[in-house]
């Protein structure tokens, strides 16, 4: 099983949908091969980590310090939940499953 | 997070509060009909963005039954502007109007009353004014074919003058934020 890239998931207990965005990361690593038990889990619990991570809400998955659903510009660091949009127009509280297996291959082909 | 809170069977408080145009609306009262609903909500949440337009085809499909719904955003704005009073006005200017009142709970007292922890958080109250449901919507919030239908069931079983029959779901979203 390959090491692969850097993944981390930043998240913060006012949103709950951080064990979904886990699970979904996980199976899309172990689809492409990677260990899924490499994820860095770290939780933001204040301002002022959140301000430290860059955080723009939870849950936020990075890979190779890569947001796979990068904020809007100015967006502030902040303990909030994220908005996000599966790819038929849907809002989600998790980035769609295919916007973190691109995430993933794109930093397998820089590697 | 305050103490407080409505179990199942319980009469509701009574609060009026300011909707967007300035306008006060009662919170939870059926005014004489079958039932009432309270939707504790915001702008920024991605649960209750989900379930938003299907708690306003709830409005909608009962008002001719005489169900009032109301909206309540009660989140802290100096922390989340997105919630302030006037992203809530801008919201629904955008949208053209709502069919449902959306009401800024400032104070919090409304949200502490009734026990609010998550948006959304959906409370329906019968004719006698007690509480009759307490929770999600619906069992997913990005399944929109689920069309609120834990929402939509307790309405029917009071509409029949029936006991509700699942009276009680987890509320699921993003916490209400305190101040």
């Amino acid at each position: 099983m390959s090491r692969g890239p850097r993944v981390e998931l930043l998240w913060w207990e006012g949103c709950p949908s951080h064990p979904r965005a886990l699970a979904d990361l996980r199976a899309a690593m172990s689809e492409m091969g990677l260990d899924p038990e490499a994820v860095e889990v770290r939780e933001i619990d204040s301002d002022a980590r959140a301000a430290a991570e860059r955080f723009p809400g939870s849950p936020t998955i990075r890979v190779d310090g890569r947001d796979v659903r990068p904020p809007a510009e100015g967006e502030p660091a902040a303990l909030t939940c994220r908005v996000y949009h599966r790819r038929d127009g849907r809002v989600s509280p998790t980035p769609d499953p295919r916007d973190v297996r691109d995430a993933l291959r794109e930093a397998l082909v820089r590697a | 997070m305050p103490d407080g809170g409505l179990d199942i069977g319980d009469p509701v408080p009574h609060h009026a509060l300011p909707d967007t145009a300035g306008d006060m609306h009662s919170v939870g009262e059926p005014g004489g009909g079958p039932a009432a609903v309270v939707v504790f909500t915001c702008n920024h949440c991605p649960y209750a963005l989900a379930w938003h337009e299907r708690l306003m085809r709830v409005a909608t499909d009962y008002a001719e039954e005489g169900v009032p719904l109301v909206f309540i955003n009660p989140n802290d704005a100096e922390r989340y502007p997105r919630d302030s009073y006037e992203a809530m006005q801008l919201r629904v200017e955008v949208d053209g109007g709502w069919p449902v009142p959306y009401l800024r709970d400032e104070t919090q007292e409304v949200a502490t009353a009734w026990g609010a922890r998550t948006t959304p958080d959906v409370f329906v109250v019968d004719g006698d004014g007690r509480l009759a449901y307490r929770g999600a919507p619906d069992a997913d919030s990005e399944d929109p074919t689920l069309d609120a239908a834990w929402l939509r069931d307790a309405l029917e079983d009071l509409l029949a003058e029936r006991p509700v029959a699942r009276p009680s779901t987890e509320p699921v979203g993003c916490s209400v934020k305190w101040r």
